[in-house]
This record gives C-alpha cells, structure tokens and sequence, in this order.
C-alpha cells in the first residue's frame, strides 16, 4: 500500500461566471523516501489538488479519495484533519514572507505548533525549535530564535519555513513553488536542503512547480497537469526522453535549457479557461498533432507501456512524438561535451 | 552584427538616499557596458544587483550619479529632457510587468498609438493603420484595437508592451525582465518573437534577467553583475563553456536544467550565505565573503574588470585569481 493514494479527485468552485473546474479526476500517490514532482502552467490545477488534500481549498465542492496511510483525508471532519495537517502531513508555501506572521518572533511560531500537537513543555519544545533552525542551516539558532520574520533574507525565510514543516517530523512534505521567489544560488541550497532532508528522515516529498529544470534535478515520479486533468505521468526519464503526450512535448520544446541552442517551438495559443473548456481533448485546440476524435472524445489516462507506470491521456499510438528536445539535447550535449555542465 | 558601438556606458554611478541626509545606497558601482548595432547584450544577476538600476540609468530614466551614457556616439548623461526626446525615438524599453505597465484605463489603440502621439508622427487614421500593423507583426489581432488591457492574458499584454517599443522603429530595446512573469509555453513565444522583431528590423537588445538558460538563448555576450557591479563579461557561449570568475562559475552551477541525465552529471557549486546588502558592502572583492577561493588580498584589494588571457580582450573577468577550470571549485 502506498503512503499517499489519491483517486479521481475534483474539486469545482462555483463563481459568478460559472463553475470553475479546477480539477478533474485526478490521481496520483507517493511512497516514503519517493519525490513527486507535480508540474504545470498558471492555472492547471495543480495547487488546488494538493492543498486539497490538507482541507486547504475553502468553498471548493470535493470528490474522490485521497488514502493516507489507510484513511481517506477527503472524509475527515476538521478536528480530525487537524491532528493531519501540519504534524503528519505538512506544507511549505511558495513566499515564505506571507506565510510567517509579520509581528510574532520566528522561535514562538514553530513552538506554537510544536506543542498544539504534543506534550512537550515549553522549554523542551524551543530545545526542538533551535535543533530545527539548526538543522535547516540558520547559524546560530539559539539567537535567532528571538528574531522576527523581517530580520532574515529570503533564503533564510525559506529555511525557516522547511523546519517548521518539519518539527513535527510529518510522514509527507508538500512544497507548492518552494523555490520560486528565490535567486539561483539560493534556490540550490533549498533544492539541496530539501534533498538531503528527505533522505536523512525518509520522508515523502510533493513538489509543485512550474519549473521543469526543479523537476529534472528532484523528482522520482512525475505529474503533468493541463486544464485540471493529468496529462501524462511517468518516472522522471521516461518523461522527459520519452514523452508521449503533446503537451509535455510542448513544454519541453519551449524551455531554452531543455532545447540547447535550437530554436524554441513555443506552444501555440493559451491554456482554456476552466470555466470553458473545449470539447473533446482540451489540449486540442493548441496540439499539432490533433486528429479529428481530439474534438469530440476525452482520451483517458492510460499505460503507455507495460509496467512501467508511464500513463498518458492521449489518443496518440506509442513512439508518435519520436525524439523529444531534451532526448536530442542530451545527445547533443553529449556529442561534444567541454566545459562544465551548465544551464 | 556590425561592430560600430550604439550605446556605451562609462563608469556609471547610482546612488540612492536611503532617507532624506540619511545614508546612501551604491546600487550601480562603476559599470561600463557596450552594446552594438544590431546585438543582443545579456544581464545577469541575482536579485538586488542593480541590473534594472543599471537599465534605468542607461535609459535616463534615472539620473546618473556620475559617469557617462553616450548613444550612438552622443553623450545622452547630461540631456535635458526636452533635447532626451529625439533619443527616446531610439531607445525604448520593455518592462517585466505586463499588468503593471500597461493603463487599465486605455484601449490598446491608443497605448500602441501613444509613441507616434507624443512623438507627432502619424495621427488620425493613419495612426490607426500604422497600429494595426503593429498588432499584426506581434502576433495580436488587429480587430481588438478597442479592446481594454484586462481583455488581454499575461503574453498578450507583452505583446502589447512589445509593439509599442518598437513602434517608432527603435535602434536599441531595453527589455527588464520581459519573460519572468510569463508561464514557460508562453515565454517561449515571446522570445521566438523578439528574436523574428531583431532580424526583421536590425534591433539591438540589452536583455536584463534571472533566468541565465534564457539569457544564454537569446544573447551573443552576456554580462554578469553582482552588488553594483560587473564581474565578468564575455560572448555567450564563452562565458557558459569556460566561466572565470567563481560566482559565475557558481551561477552557472546552480540553475536547473531541464534534462535529468544532466542534472544528475551536475555537480553545482553551493555557495553559503546570502548576497550581502549594498548600503555596506564587503571591503576588497566584494564577493569574497562567499567566495571558495578569496584569499588574502581578496578582503582588502578590490580587482579591476580586465583581460585575464593576453590577446583575448572580450572575455573581461573583475577577480585576482581567476578559475581555468570549473573543476577547481568542485567539492572532492
């Protein structure tokens, strides 16, 4: 049985303009020790799914499951959830400044959290709270507990954000755009952090991005979404040298990193509104390779091979798309390799 | 790409007043960059750099502090704003924000048409045409000229901010970050976009970002800045082949790439710590504190931008002991 098992989850929010479909049928699960890299565009769902999943998606109407550990998170009441959400699943949000309250010192917000779930005395929950800021890598914790929100960098921020995730030493970390809003050199030291974490306390990572170079460099798995529904997911090579979804062609073939120095092939036109979605596939209206079930019928997400757990909702027969960018780019990469191995 | 410098800055200065008789910010300390006909110049820095500074002063859109901006082998620094307006003819820029840049309020008509309004070149029906047209080479529909900014998603307000700077046929586009807000299909568009704008029209490009794999795409030389300064500068496949100067090695190292095979080849270089903030800089090269190989002198003698290889004076590092290999600060 695996850690986390989510099946066909949706989620609607009904709107003034309609209702919104943010997710539609979604499944997906990670096991301990495993990285999954959910990715996507603006609006694909891809936020909604997991933050429904800790009872984060207030006013949205819910369905499926979603097992954890043998119970189903979608069924709990509140006091239930709430023995869930931040101890045995907890999250990291993309800008760590609006997460932490502006006016409370760094130390007391973890503490505060520690011992809401457990019976640790206050000194011993702010012993845990310096072991934390020290194991995220904030020098000096014993001091810096004392400071507040606006005294760090954003970095640092981030850091502190990870150990609150941690205190409670969850079985499952959720990290929604983690390094987003950070520099690059910052952002290898969180990506790194998180790694070295994962592996030190075996936990399960989610990590939701749009940032396909974060899901190359720490996923095991992967979720493509497009317009609320999984387009393709398959382990992390299979994905991105053996695409078999458009979509994930398209995205791949738009990344300069990805391309090498060829020329981008950008996906035409925009993502759909989710309020309107087109009949049929609805990557079809931007997907070069549309035929004309694309218009009328949803492919479902099926196994592209045996076995492997590479499953695309795709029309498309197995090996259409032929050799994906990065496939190419790697082959290029590799034909005549100096230098260091850079962006 | 001809070799006759368009624009080139001389030890350009910024200062920014903290409080009013307070301490004072140096964001930009001493940058000189050309840019020349036809060439896409690439900025790189981390945030706080004093990349979009430098943009800004370039373009008067700030006053320098000291130092000069010549254009087209004008000295623009000291240009009132009255005789700045022919110039702005020449120059334009693209900003990051495609919701913040654009009024709310205006139709699109009349946001493309501004340039030729204020710069008296077309009017009337005229104006309207030469719009359309504009709307047309980026990609927009030339139908919508009445539409409003929020009628429009995220590329499409860029493509909006786009055909106004090249309206009046500029010689040089500044763009600040004209991808970072877009999602990654999108950002691509956009760069095939200006890419086909500067070969159709012979444009020059400073193109400012974070985001060095689309730096790379773009630019033929890129350079690279860290607190107010430039570190290193060199064409672009140099510069990402054989970096010398360790934050650009460091840089370099750090940014994901799309391609699991290469990612896990990587071995990036982390380096600890933070940027420091410019009100107090470190003493010596600046990046010292952070730097894997600062030794003595680093703390005390800040390095000079120069050649570091006789003969090749393209490729300019600012570091006393500059990297001939990467591997040198690869941890063992």
């Amino acid at each position: 049985m695996r850690l986390l098992e989510v099946k066909e989850l949706s989620v609607t929010f009904p709107t003034a303009d309609g209702v919104v479909r943010a997710v539609r049928g979604v499944s997906f699960g990670v096991d301990a020790g495993q990285t999954l890299g959910i990715v996507g565009e603006s609006g694909s769902g891809k936020s909604v799914a997991a933050m429904t999943l800790l009872g984060l998606s207030r006013g949205g109407t819910v369905s499926g499951s979603a097992l954890f550990a043998g119970e189903d998170l979608l069924r709990m009441t509140e006091h239930e959830l709430r023995t869930v959400r931040g101890a045995r699943v907890a999250m990291v949000f993309q800008d760590p400044l609006s997460s932490l309250h502006p006016l409370y010192k760094i130390g007391w917000q973890i503490t505060e959290g520690i011992r809401a779930h457990t019976d640790l005395s206050r000194h011993a929950a702010q012993q845990r709270t310096v072991e934390l800021l020290g194991m995220v890598g904030i020098p000096q914790p014993g001091r810096r507990i004392d400071d507040y929100p606006h005294q760090f960098s954003g970095g640092m921020r981030q850091r502190v954000m990870i150990a609150m995730a941690l205190a409670l030493s969850p079985q499952i970390v959720i990290a929604d755009e983690p390094t987003t809003a950070l520099d690059t050199t910052v952002q290898a030291q969180i990506l790194d952090l998180l790694h070295r974490l994962q592996r030190e306390l075996g936990m399960a990572l989610i990590i939701i991005t749009h940032d396909l170079g974060v899901i190359a460099q720490t996923a095991d798995d992967v979720l493509v979404m497009y317009a609320g529904r999984v387009a393709e997911t398959a382990p992390r090579r299979d994905l991105f040298y053996r695409s078999h979804h458009p979509y994930t062609l398209g995205l791949l073939a738009s990344v300069p990193s990805a391309v090498g120095t060829g020329r981008l092939q950008p996906i035409p036109g925009q993502p759909p509104s989710p309020i309107a979605l087109p009949p049929g596939c609805p990557f079809h209206p931007r997907c070069d390779y549309r035929m004309n079930r694309c218009a009328t019928e949803e492919p479902a997400l099926i196994p592209v091979s045996d076995g492997s757990g590479h499953q695309s909702a795709c029309w498309l027969p197995t090996g259409a798309l032929g050799t994906t960018p990065a496939a190419h780019a790697a082959r290029q990469f590799s034909a005549h390799r100096h230098g260091p191995v850079t962006a | 790409m001809t070799t006759d410098v368009l624009l080139r800055a001389d030890d350009v200065v910024k200062d920014f007043a903290v409080r009013r008789h307070g301490p004072r910010v140096r964001a930009v300390d001493g940058v000189s960059i050309t840019v020349h006909h036809g060439e896409t110049v690439g900025l790189v820095g981390e945030t706080g750099c004093g990349k979009s500074t430098l943009a800004r002063c370039l373009t008067r859109l700030y006053e320098l502090t000291s130092g000069t901006v010549a254009f087209a082998g004008r000295d623009i620094s000291r240009l009132s704003r009255h005789q700045l307006a022919p110039v702005r003819r020449d120059m334009q820029m693209i900003f990051q924000d495609p919701y913040g840049s654009l009024n709310p309020r205006r139709r699109v008509g009349s946001i493309i048409g501004d340039p030729f309004a204020i710069h008296g070149v077309a009017d009337g029906h005229d104006r309207q045409r030469r719009v359309q047209d504009l709307m047309k080479l980026v990609g927009l529909n030339p139908e919508h000229y009445n539409r409003y900014p929020a009628e429009f998603s995220g590329g499409q307000r860029q493509r909006i901010g786009v055909a106004r700077a090249i309206a009046l046929q500029p010689k040089l586009i500044v763009c600040d970050e004209p991808v970072s807000a877009l999602d990654v299909s999108i950002q691509a568009q956009v760069i095939n976009l200006l890419a086909d704008l500067q070969d159709d029209l012979g444009l020059a490009y400073l193109f400012i970002s974070h985001d060095l794999s689309v730096v790379r795409h773009v630019s033929d030389r890129v350079a690279v800045m860290y607190l107010g300064q430039i570190v290193e500068t060199a064409p672009a496949r140099q510069l990402y082949q054989q970096p010398r100067h360790p934050y650009t090695a460091a840089l370099l190292s750090a940014a994901p790439v799309a391609d699991p095979d290469r990612a896990d080849q990587r071995q990036p270089i982390l380096l600890t710590g933070d940027v420091p903030s410019p009100a107090d800089p470190p003493a010596g090269c600046r990046f010292h504190p952070r730097c894997p190989k600062a030794q003595q002198r680093c703390t005390v003698e800040a390095p000079a931008l120069v050649a570091r290889e006789p003969g090749d004076d393209t490729h300019l590092t600012a570091c006393h002991f500059p990297l001939d290999s990467v591997d040198e600060l690869v941890p063992r």
